[in-house]
C-alpha cells in the first residue's frame, strides 16, 4: 500500500463506487452538486413566474369552476389605463422616495454619531435598533393607537411642540397627512437598518486614511466630503437598493394603520395587488398586474444594481 | 368532478334518510368554523348539548372578524377541508353555492321537516336562499342581525340638555324619527363637555379595509333612495337607481354626518371601534350590529337604564336598516356528511333555538322571536324586532367582492377623504359595478 494519503482513501472506497465517481467529469460533478438548487429554483420561482404570465393572459379566476378563456392583452390594457392603478402607483413612488430619503439621511446621521467613541455606544446601538426587531403588524397596531387624536402620545408632542390642538388633527384620517402618516412609522422602523448597513461602511475605513488626512492638514469637513462619504457610498447605496425592494412590496404595516385610506390616499400597489387576486380574486387580472410590477421592480432594480457596482469599482 | 358530485348526493341521500330521526349514530368529530366573537362562546357552550346527545365531539375554527373572509373564502377556494360546517358571512351565498363549496339543503329539509317559513323571511333570503328570492336552500339561518344604534339614555334625560335642546331645535331630545334628527343630535352632542369630559356625537361605520364604510352607508343611501338596481332587472340598469338624485342625498347626508357628527380620528372604524367609543363614553349614538346589545347592557359604564336601543330611523325614501347575519351551512368537503346534517337538524329545534338566543345567540325562528314576552325580555329586543322587519342586503352574487371593494373605495374616497362630489362617487359606482357583472357575463 502507497503511503500517499490520497491513494489510501482511494483504496478504501469500494472497488465499484471509485469507479463509477472516477467516472464523472468535473462538469458532471458540479451538476451534481447544483442540480437540486436549480431544480428548486424552477419549481418555487421560475414555473410559477411562467405560469403567471400564461395566466395573465386570461380571464381565470381562481375561485370559479369555469374555465379561463384567452382574452390577449386586455387585463395589461385595463390596467395600464386604470387611474386607480396610477394612483397607487403614485402613492408608491412618494412612499418610496419619502422613506429612503429620511432613513439615509437619519440613518446615516445615527451611524456617524455612534460610530464616534463614547461611554455607553453599544447600549444607544442597541436601544435605537429595536423598533426594527419588533413585527410590522404590532408596529402598525400600537401608531394607530399613538396617532388617535384624543389619546394619542403623538397629536399630544405634536400639541406641546407647536400649540396646535391634538384633537384638531388625526395623522390617518386626514387626506394630506395620511401618507406621511405611513412614511413616519416606516421610517422610525427601519431607520436603525440603515444606520447598521452605514456602520459597517464607516467601521470598515481604516483609521490610517484619516490620518494621512490629518498630516496633510485636510480639515474635518473635507474629511468627510472627500473620503467619508465616498467610502461609504457604496454601503448607502446597498441600504437604499434593500430598502427600495422592501418599501415597494410594502403591505401589513400600512394595511394595520390606515387599510389603504382615506379614500386610496395610501393605497400602495401591492394592497391593492393583494384585493385583486384574493378578495376579488380576478386572478388573470391580478396576474397581469403583477407582471407589470415585477418588470418594473426588475428594471429599476438591475439600472440600480449597474450604478452601484460603478460605484464600487471607483 | 361528476363522481364526486355523485358521490356527495349518495351520501346526502343515505345520511338523511339513515339518520332514523336521531343524533345518537354520529359518535365522531366535526369541526364549526365561525368568526372569533361573543355569540362564537355562546355557541360552544350550546354546543355541549349536542355532543352529549350523540357523542360527536365538537372542534371550532374562530377567526377575527377582519381575517374572516379572507381565511374562510380561501379556505373554501381550495377546497379544504378545515371545517364540516361554516357560519359563513350572507354575501357568500352565491359563490359558495354556484362553486359547490356549500351543500344544498332542500332535500334533507324536507326529509327532515325543517320549514323555512318557520324563520324570519328576511333572514331566509339573506342567509340561506341562492339565487335570492328562489326556494333553494343552502344554510339554515343561524344568527339573526342588524345594524341599529345604541344611544346614552342617561345623557338624553338631563333636563339641561333637554331644555337646550328643544331650544335650539324645537324639538324633544329623544329617540330620533328621522335621520335628520339622528343628524341633529350628534351635531348637538359633538365636543360637548359632559361630566368634566369632552363628548361627541355618534360613532359610524367608516372603516375602508374590509366592508365597514359600505355596511354603515348603506343605513343612509336605503333610506333616501338608493336601490341596487332596477329590481325587474338589477344587472342591466344601475344607472339611474344607484345613482339616483336620493342616492346622492344619502351619501351626502352621510358626508355631513361624518365630518360634524363624530369623533376626530374615526377614519377608520367598525364595529370593535364603535364599541370602545361608545362604552369609554365618547360618543352619544352609536351605529353597530345588534350583537353587541347584550354587552352593552351588561357594561358597568353605560349598560342597563344608562343605554337605550332604536332602530335605523327612516329618511325621505323609507326606513331600512342594513342586513347582518349568518347562516349555518354544510361545507360540500367534509368528511363527515352524516354528523355535519345531524348537527343541522338538532340546531333548527325549537327549544334549541331558543336556549341559543337565552345564552347570547340571535335566533332567527319565529317561534322564539315571537313568543310572547320576547320583546320586553331585554331591553333591546323591540328595536331588534323593529330592525328586522326593515332589513336589505348587499349583493350576495359569486362576484360580490368585486362589488364591494369598489364600494368601498368610492364612498371612503366622498365620505372620508372628501374627495370629489356625491354624484361623481356613485357615478363611479355605476361604471366600476357594469364592469363587474360585464366580466360575469351578467350583462
Amino acid at each position: 500500500m502507497s503511503g500517499n494519503p490520497i491513494d489510501r482513501i482511494a483504496t478504501a472506497t469500494p472497488a465499484v463506487m471509485a469507479k463509477r465517481v472516477r467516472g464523472l467529469s468535473d462538469r458532471a460533478i458540479a451538476w451534481l452538486f447544483v442540480g437540486p438548487s436549480i431544480v428548486l429554483l424552477l419549481a418555487v420561482n421560475i414555473f410559477p413566474l411562467i405560469w403567471t404570465i400564461n395566466l395573465s393572459f386570461t380571464n381565470f379566476r381562481a375561485n370559479r369552476l369555469r374555465d379561463a378563456e384567452y382574452i390577449g392583452l386586455r387585463n395589461y390594457e385595463r390596467i395600464l389605463t386604470d387611474t386607480d392603478t396610477w394612483q397607487s402607483m403614485q402613492a408608491t413612488a412618494n412612499f418610496l422616495f419619502w422613506t429612503i430619503f429620511f432613513q439615509v439621511l437619519i440613518g446615516f446621521a445615527l451611524a456617524y454619531l455612534i460610530n464616534k467613541k463614547f461611554k455607553g455606544n453599544d447600549l444607544w446601538t442597541t436601544i435605537i435598533v429595536l423598533p426594527m426587531m419588533l413585527s410590522p403588524a404590532v408596529v402598525g397596531n400600537f401608531w394607530t393607537f399613538l396617532y388617535q387624536p384624543q389619546i394619542g402620545l403623538f397629536n399630544y408632542v405634536v400639541e406641546f411642540f407647536t400649540g396646535i390642538d391634538s384633537s384638531s388633527f388625526s395623522m390617518i384620517g386626514d387626506v394630506s397627512l395620511a401618507p406621511w402618516s405611513i412614511v413616519i412609522v416606516d421610517t422610525w422602523m427601519w431607520t436603525p437598518f440603515v444606520m447598521l448597513i452605514c456602520l459597517a461602511g464607516l467601521r470598515s475605513i481604516p483609521d490610517s486614511i484619516y490620518e494621512a488626512a490629518e498630516c496633510d492638514r485636510a480639515s474635518k469637513w473635507r474629511q468627510f466630503w472627500t473620503l467619508t462619504v465616498p467610502m461609504v457610498l457604496p454601503f448607502l447605496m446597498l441600504a437604499v437598493l434593500f430598502r427600495g425592494i422592501e418599501n415597494f412590496k410594502m403591505f401589513d404595516l400600512v394595511v394595520q394603520l390606515t387599510g389603504g385610506g382615506p379614500g386610496s390616499i395610501t393605497t400602495l400597489t401591492s394592497i391593492d395587488l393583494k384585493r385583486e387576486a384574493f378578495e376579488k380574486w380576478r386572478t388573470g387580472y391580478a396576474s397581469a398586474y403583477a407582471v407589470i410590477l415585477f418588470v418594473t421592480v426588475f428594471g429599476l432594480a438591475s439600472i440600480y444594481v449597474k450604478a452601484l457596482n460603478k460605484v464600487k469599482e471607483r | 368532478m361528476k363522481a364526486s358530485k355523485l358521490l356527495m348526493a349518495t351520501a346526502l341521500t343515505a345520511a338523511t334518510f339513515g339518520m332514523a330521526g336521531s343524533a345518537s349514530a354520529a359518535t365522531d368529530s366535526l369541526t364549526l368554523c365561525w368568526a372569533a366573537w361573543d355569540p362564537a362562546n355562546a355557541l360552544v357552550e350550546l354546543s355541549k348539548d349536542f355532543e352529549a346527545e350523540s357523542g360527536t365531539e365538537m372542534s371550532f375554527e374562530f377567526v377575527p372578524w377582519p381575517n374572516f373572509a379572507d381565511r374562510m373564502l380561501n379556505e373554501l377556494n381550495s377546497n379544504g377541508t378545515l371545517c364540516d360546517l361554516l357560519i359563513g358571512d350572507s354575501q357568500w351565498i352565491g359563490g359558495a353555492a354556484e362553486n359547490g363549496n356549500y351543500v344544498k339543503l332542500n332535500d334533507f329539509f324536507d326529509a327532515e321537516g325543517i320549514s323555512m317559513d318557520d324563520f324570519i323571511p328576511a333572514t331566509v333570503t339573506g342567509y340561506a336562499e341562492w339565487p335570492k328570492g328562489s326556494p333553494n336552500y343552502w344554510a339554515l339561518p343561524a344568527y339573526a342581525d342588524v345594524v341599529g344604534w345604541t344611544y346614552r339614555k342617561d345623557w338624553f334625560e338631563r333636563p339641561e340638555l333637554m331644555a337646550e335642546f328643544k331650544g335650539k331645535y324645537g324639538y324633544d331630545l329623544g329617540v330620533p324619527e328621522s335621520l335628520e334628527q339622528l343628524k341633529d343630535i350628534a351635531e348637538f352632542f359633538q365636543g360637548r363637555e359632559i361630566d368634566g369630559k369632552t363628548v361627541y356625537g355618534a360613532a359610524i361605520y367608516t372603516e375602508r379595509g374590509s366592508e365597514g364604510i359600505t355596511m354603515g352607508v348603506t343605513n343612509a343611501l336605503y333610506n333616501y333612495g338608493f336601490e341596487y338596481g332596477n329590481p325587474e332587472n338589477p344587472y342591466a340598469e344601475l344607472d339611474g337607481y344607484v345613482n339616483s338624485a336620493g342616492a346622492v342625498a344619502g351619501l351626502e347626508y352621510y358626508k355631513d354626518l361624518y365630518d360634524n357628527g363624530t369623533p376626530p380620528g374615526s377614519s377608520n372604524w367598525y364595529m370593535g371601534e364603535n364599541i370602545d367609543a361608545y362604552k369609554s363614553g365618547q360618543v352619544a349614538l352609536q351605529m353597530n350590529f345588534a350583537f353587541i346589545w347584550p354587552g352593552v347592557n351588561a357594561d358597568p359604564n353605560v349598560g342597563g337604564d344608562r343605554t337605550g336601543y332604536f332602530a335605523n330611523p327612516p329618511g325621505p325614501a323609507g326606513q331600512f336598516a342594513q342586513l347582518g347575519g349568518q347562516g349555518i351551512s354544510i361545507v360540500a368537503n367534509t368528511d363527515n356528511m352524516e354528523g355535519a346534517l345531524a348537527y343541522i337538524k338538532w340546531f333548527a329545534q325549537g327549544d334549541v333555538q331558543a336556549k341559543w338566543t337565552e345564552m347570547g345567540g340571535a335566533s332567527a325562528m319565529r317561534s322564539v322571536v315571537e313568543a310572547p314576552g320576547f320583546a320586553d325580555a331585554q331591553p333591546y329586543n323591540q328595536a331588534f324586532l323593529d330592525s328586522m322587519a326593515i332589513v336589505k342586503d348587499f349583493w350576495a352574487e359569486p362576484s360580490y367582492a368585486s362589488l364591494l371593494l369598489p364600494m368601498q373605495s368610492r364612498i371612503h374616497n366622498y365620505v372620508i377623504a372628501g374627495q370629489g362630489t356625491a354624484q361623481e362617487a356613485l357615478d363611479g359606482l355605476v361604471e366600476d359595478w357594469v364592469e363587474g357583472f360585464e366580466d360575469e357575463g351578467l350583462r
